[in-house]
C-alpha cells in the first residue's frame, strides 16, 4: 500500500512518520513535496505535523490553500483513507475537510506531554486495529489544539460517532483533569462523515517505538497497522 | 577627517593607534566598523585567547576541535556529532522573546554551517530571584516562550537544561543554548574559502538594520538605558530557518558546498573576514549585490548588521547550478555577492567602487589583552556560616519547593522535546537526556552550572560544573566523551573579576586534563554587569558534557522501582556547605567553604558506576548535587513514586553535624538502589571508593533515621507536591 506523506516548508514531523510507516510491513511510505504535480498512485495520504508556513496567519491556514490540498480533497472524495496529525490536522480544518476549529490551548502555552487517549470510533481507517474504548499512550505537542465546535454540530458530530479519540485517564474516562488543552468534550481526534478523513493532535508516530516511549509502548502504531485492515 | 566618535565604535585608543600604525593610513568609515566588529570581545576572545590554550582540546574522538564553528566528535559507524554553545544574554536582558529566539537561531545556523542536521537543543538560563522580582518572572517568562517557539518551529527538540536562580542575574539574565548536530565523518563542510575563483553565494534572510554592531552592543557592560538598545536585538524568523536548514542540508547532500559559514555575530565583516583569513585567501565582494530589507542602508550598516537567518556559501561556478535548484525548491532567497580571490584582502566594493580594502588576516587577528588578575581579598570564602539548626524535614521540603531544585516542567513542557523521534530519556525523567543515534548507540548530554560554589571558590566551582555534568551523564548509563564550555563573567577590566575568570580555566582544564576529557569548543562572554547597579554576575562557567551509552539495555531509571531493593551511598559526604542550597535557604550563601573536586578519584568512580550499571547491579542511579543527599533521596522517591527508609548514620562522612550529612553538596556522589547490594558493594569497594548500604526502599514515606532515632518522616505524595507545584504557582 502506496502511503503520501506530504511535506509543506516546515512540516518537521514529515520524516517521523515515514519512518513509523516503513516499520509497518505492506506500507511504503513516499515524501511528497506539496508542489509536486500529482497524487495519483497513492491509496492513502498523511499530513504531518510541524509549522507549515511558519504557522504564520494562523497554524494551517496558507497550506490549507496549497495546490497539494486540492489533490488531497480529490482523494478524500474518492474514499481514500487521509490522516491529519497535529498540524496536519489543523490543515485539514483549515481546509474545511474536516469541521470546527482549532484554538490555542486554554492555558495560552505550547503543551509537549504524554497523554492517554480512548478511541472512541473503531471503524475508521486508522482505527480499525484497535478496539472501541482501548486506551492509547500518546505524546501531544502543540500551542493550537483546544477544538472548537458550536454546541448543537458538537451533539451532530458525537451522534454520528465521529469523535474518533477523546483524551482520558489510564482507564477510559474522559475526566476533566485528563484534558491537556481545555479542548471541548476532551477532543482529540474527529473524522469526516464518511470516516475516511480523520484528524488528531496526538502524534502516533512518536508512540510507535517502545524505546521512545516511557512506559515502553507501541500504541502509535495501530494507527498505521488500521491502514492495513482489521487485526493488529 | 571625519571623527571616529561619531562612529560609536568599540576599539579602545590603543586599538585605533595599532590598527593606524600597522597600515599606515587612516582608515574610512566601513573599514572601521569591519574591525570594531571582528575585534570586539565577542567575536574576537581578545581578553582570553591566552587562558583557553589551557584547555585539553585532543582526543582518540575528536574530529574537529576549538576554532572551528562547531566541535566535532566522532561517535562510531561513520557518524560524529556536533556541538556548539552560544549565549544571547545582553539581548536577552532588553528583549527576553527575541534575544532568546535568535539566540537559538544562531546556535542552530553554527551546526547547520558544518553540514550536520541539527538534532537537539540544550539551554542554561540564569535569572534573579523570581520569588520576589517581577521584572525576573517577566524575563523567565519571555526566554522560555522565545525558546519554544523558535525551537519548536524549527523542529529541533529542546531536550535538557538547567535553570539558577540568584540575585546577581537580576539585571543580567544569562541565556545560553547549545545545539548537538548529527552527520557523516566525511560530508563534513567547513567555514573556509580555499578556492579562488569559487563563489560567494549569501543565502536566507534579507539584511536589515536589526542587530547593528550586536556584537559590539554584548562587548560592554549594559547601560542604564539598556533598554533602548532593541534595535541591537536581532528579529527572529524560525519559518525561514526551518526552510534554511532543509535547504541546506538536501543542499549539502549534493556535497557540492565547498564551503559554508554561518553569519552571526559581526555579519558579513565577521564572516567575510574569518573564511579569507582560514582558507588562506581574499575575497572581492560587491556589497549593492546583498538584498536589503531598507533601500537607504549605507554600506558600513550592510557590513555589520547582524540580521539573523543568513548563511554564506562558497560554490564552484561551474557547479553552483544544483545548489541553486535546491533554494529554488524551497523559496530561500539567495544572491551572488563576490568571488574567492588569491591575493588575501578582503575588498569590498559599492557600486563599482572599492570602498573598503583591508589584509584579511590583520582582521582576524585582534591583539590579546592581558588584563591584570588579583584575587579578591580577604578571600570569598572566608566567612563563617550560621551555627544555627533547623528542622531537617521541613528544610526537604523548602528546598524541594525551592526554584534551584523544584521541578522545571513548568519551562519544558512548552518545549517540543520529542520531534524527531530520538529522545529515549526526556527533560525530567532522568539526570542527563538520552538521544537515540543511527549507528545503535545512544548519546548523553547535559549542561551544568554553579554559580555560588563558583563565586566562592572559581576554581573547584569551575572545576565543580564539569563534575556535575560528567555525573549526570554517567548516571543515564553514558562514558563521558567530549565537553564544550560557556565562560560567562563581568567586566573583564575589573582585576578581580579576570582573576576569578583565569581561576575558572584552569579549574576546569584541570579537572578535563585528568579525566581525560577533551574541550571541543566553547565561548567567552564578559560585560555581564550593568552600570546602573555596578555589579558583576557571579562566575558561571557552564559545562556540556557528552557521553556515549553503548547499549540501550543500559539505561536504568533514576527513581525507586523496587520495593525492598537496597538503597547505596557512594561518595563521601563531606562539611562543604559553601554555596550549597541548604545554605541559600538558611541565608549564609555567601560563607564557608565550597566543595572540592578530586579529579582522580572521580575518574574511578565515573568508570565503576558504569561497570554496575552495565553489569545491572543496580535497579536505580541518582546523582547528589544541588540540595545534597536528602534532596537526593528525595527526589529518587518522587521519580518512583516510592518511599525509603534511611539512617543517615551509615552514611559515607566526616561530618560532625545530620544537617551536614543531609545537604552538603560535596562532588562525587552517588545515590543507586541494587536487589544485589552484596555485589554491588563488592564491585565498589574493589575500586576503594567509599560507600555503604545506607536503608531500603519501603513503604510510601521517606523516613530518616540517626540511628534508632526518627529524625523525619515525609509522605511521598507530601514530596511530590513541593517538587512539582513550586513553578507554576510562582509563573501562572
Amino acid at each position: 500500500m502506496r502511503v503520501a506523506v506530504i511535506r509543506f516548508p516546515a512540516s518537521n514531523c514529515d520524516l517521523d512518520a515515514v519512518n513509523a510507516l516503513r516499520e509497518v510491513k505492506g506500507l511504503q511510505p513516499e515524501l511528497v513535496w506539496h508542489e509536486d504535480e500529482s497524487l495519483s498512485g497513492f491509496d492513502a495520504v498523511v499530513l504531518p505535523g510541524g509549522f507549515s508556513f511558519g504557522d504564520y496567519l494562523r497554524a494551517g491556514a496558507i497550506a490549507a490553500r496549497s495546490p497539494a490540498i486540492a489533490r488531497v480533497r480529490k482523494m478524500a472524495e474518492e474514499g481514500l483513507p487521509v490522516l491529519g496529525i497535529c498540524n496536519g490536522f489543523q490543515i485539514l480544518v483549515e481546509a474545511g475537510l474536516l469541521p470546527g476549529a482549532l484554538l490555542r490551548n486554554s492555558g495560552l502555552k505550547f503543551v509537549c506531554k504524554w497523554t492517554n487517549v480512548t478511541v472512541e470510533n473503531s471503524e475508521t481507517p486508522f482505527t480499525r486495529s484497535a478496539g472501541r474504548g482501548q486506551v492509547l499512550r500518546m505524546p501531544i505537542a502543540h500551542g493550537e489544539g483546544r477544538y472548537y465546535l458550536p454546541e448543537a454540530q458538537l451533539r451532530t458530530l458525537e451522534s454520528e460517532h465521529r469523535v474518533v479519540f477523546r483524551y482520558s485517564d489510564e482507564f477510559g474516562n474522559a475526566v476533566e483533569s485528563a484534558n491537556p488543552t481545555g479542548t471541548a468534550s476532551n477532543i482529540a481526534g474527529i473524522s469526516n462523515k464518511r470516516g475516511n478523513v480523520v484528524g488528531l493532535m496526538p502524534h502516533p508516530e512518536r508512540a510507535a517505538d517502545a524505546v521512545l516511549s516511557p512506559q515502553g509502548s507501541t500504541d502509535g502504531r495501530l494507527v498505521f497497522t488500521s491502514l492495513l485492515g482489521g487485526g493488529a | 577627517m571625519m571623527s571616529l566618535e561619531s562612529l560609536h565604535l568599540g576599539l579602545t585608543p590603543a586599538e585605533v593607534n595599532r590598527v593606524r600604525d600597522t597600515l599606515g593610513r587612516e582608515l574610512n568609515e566601513i573599514e572601521w566598523s569591519i574591525i570594531d566588529a571582528e575585534w570586539s570581545e565577542h567575536s574576537s576572545y581578545k581578553s582570553s585567547k591566552a587562558s583557553l590554550r589551557l584547555f585539553p582540546t585532543k582526543g582518540k574522538r575528536v574530529v574537529l576541535g576549538p576554532g572551528y564553528d562547531a566541535g566535532v566528535v566522532d561517535v562510531g559507524g561513520d557518524y560524529v556529532v556536533t556541538l556548539h554553545i552560544e549565549s544571547h544574554n545582553h539581548p536577552s536582558a532588553v528583549d527576553p522573546y527575541g534575544g532568546a529566539s535568535t539566540g537559538i537561531g544562531g546556535v542552530l545556523r553554527d551546526i547547520l554551517s558544518m553540514g550536520t542536521k541539527p538534532i537537539a537543543l540544550v539551554d542554561i538560563l540564569r535569572f534573579g530571584r523570581i520569588e520576589r522580582s517581577s521584572r525576573s518572572r517577566w524575563l523567565f517568562r519571555n526566554v522560555v516562550r522565545g525558546i519554544a517557539d523558535y525551537g519548536n518551529c524549527v523542529g529541533v527538540p529542546t531536550v535538557a537544561g538547567d535553570i539558577e536562580f540568584d540575585e546577581s542575574f537580576e539585571r543580567n539574565c544569562l541565556v545560553d543554548v547549545a545545539c548537538v548536530g548529527l552527520g557523516r565523518k566525511g560530508a563534513l563542510i567547513l567555514g573556509e574559502a580555499k578556492n579562488p575563483g569559487d563563489i560567494l553565494v549569501l543565502v536566507g534572510g534579507s539584511t536589515g538594520r536589526d542587530g547593528i554592531r550586536g556584537a559590539t552592543f554584548a562587548s560592554r557592560n549594559l547601560s542604564k538605558t539598556a533598554d533602548d538598545e532593541r534595535s541591537s536585538v536581532q528579529v527572529p524568523d524560525p519559518f525561514m530557518k526551518k526552510l534554511l536548514i532543509d535547504a541546506l542540508l538536501e543542499a549539502a547532500a549534493t556535497g557540492l558546498i565547498r564551503g559554508m559559514k554561518d553569519l552571526g555575530g559581526g555579519g558579513l565583516s565577521t564572516a567575510l573576514s574569518e573564511v579569507a583569513s582560514s582558507g588562506g585567501t581574499g575575497v572581492d565582494v560587491e556589497l549593492d549585490r546583498v538584498r536589503r530589507r531598507e533601500a537607504d542602508m549605507p554600506p558600513a550598516e550592510i557590513m555589520v548588521s547582524e540580521s539573523q537567518e543568513r548563511m554564506l556559501l562558497m560554490l564552484d561556478p561551474k557547479n553552483s547550478e544544483p545548489i541553486i535548484e535546491v533554494l529554488r525548491k524551497y523559496d530561500v532567497p539567495y544572491s551572488v555577492i563576490g568571488r574567492v580571490t588569491d591575493d588575501g584582502t578582503l575588498t569590498i566594493r559599492w557600486n563599482g567602487k572599492v570602498v573598503a580594502s583591508l589584509p584579511a588576516e590583520f582582521v582576524v587577528k585582534a591583539p590579546l589583552i592581558p588584563w591584570p588578575s588579583r584575587e579578591p581579598s580577604p578571600p570569598r570564602h572566608a566567612k563563617k556560616a550560621s551555627a544555627q539548626r533547623h528542622d531537617l524535614g521541613r528544610a526537604i521540603i523548602s528546598l524541594l519547593a525551592s526554584p534551584n531544585i523544584t521541578s522545571k516542567r513548568w519551562a519544558y513542557q512548552q518545549y517540543d522535546h520529542e520531534v524527531g523521534v530520538r529522545t529515549v530519556l526526556k527533560p525530567g525523567q532522568h539526570d542527563a537526556a538520552l538521544l537515540r543515534l543511527p549507528n545503535g548507540s545512544a548519546l548523553a548530554v547535559k549542561g551544568d552550572g554553579n554559580s555560588a560554589q563558583c563565586a566562592l571558590d572559581p576554581y573547584n566551582g569551575a572545576a565543580g560544573c564539569v563534575a556535575e555534568s560528567c555525573r549526570n551523564v554517567v548516571a543515564v548509563g553514558g562514558e563521558p566523551i567530549a565537553i564544550v564550555d560557556h565562560l560567562q563573567f563581568g567586566d573583564p577590566s575589573d582585576p578581580e573579576v579576570y582573576w576569578s575568570f583565569r581561576r575558572s580555566v584552569q579549574g576546569m582544564a584541570d579537572y578535563c586534563t585528568a579525566l581525560k576529557l577533551p574541550v571541543v569548543g566553547g565561548k567567552v562572554s564578559f560585560y555581564n554587569e550593568d552600570s546602573a547597579s555596578k555589579k558583576a554576575i557571579k562566575p558561571s562557567p557552564i559545562a556540556l558534557v557528552v557521553g556515549l551509552v553503548k547499549d540501550e539495555k543500559h539505561i536504568l531509571p533514576m527513581g525507586f522501582s523496587g520495593e525492598g531493593d537496597a538503597v547505596i551511598a557512594v561518595g563521601e559526604t563531606k562539611n562543604e556547605m559553601g554555596g550549597s542550597e541548604y545554605a541559600r535557604l538558611t541565608g549564609s550563601l555567601d560563607a564557608g567553604s565550597a566543595p572540592k573536586v578530586d579529579a582522580a578519584s572521580d575518574a574511578v568512580l565515573y568508570r565503576t558506576i558504569l561497570k554496575l550499571i552495565r553489569g545491572r547491579h543496580v535497579s536505580a542511579v541518582h546523582d547528589c548535587s544541588r540540595g545534597g543527599l536528602a534532596v537526593a533521596l528525595a527526589e529518587m522517591c518522587v521519580a518512583g513514586g516510592l518511599g525509603a527508609r534511611v539512617d543517615l548514620r551509615k552514611i559515607p562522612s566526616s561530618c560532625r553535624r545530620l544537617d551536614e550529612v543531609a545537604f552538603s553538596e560535596s562532588h562525587g556522589r552517588f545515590l543507586l538502589a541494587s536487589k544485589d547490594p552484596k555485589a554491588a558493594l563488592r564491585i565498589l569497594r574493589d575500586a576503594k571508593l567509599p560507600c555503604a548500604v545506607i536503608g531500603k526502599v519501603a513503604g510510601k514515606s521517606l523516613i530518616l533515621d540517626s540511628g534508632t532515632k526518627r529524625i523525619s518522616e515525609l509522605d511521598v505524595v507530601a514530596l511530590q507536591k513541593s517538587f512539582e507545584e513550586s513553578l507554576p504557582r510562582l509563573m501562572d
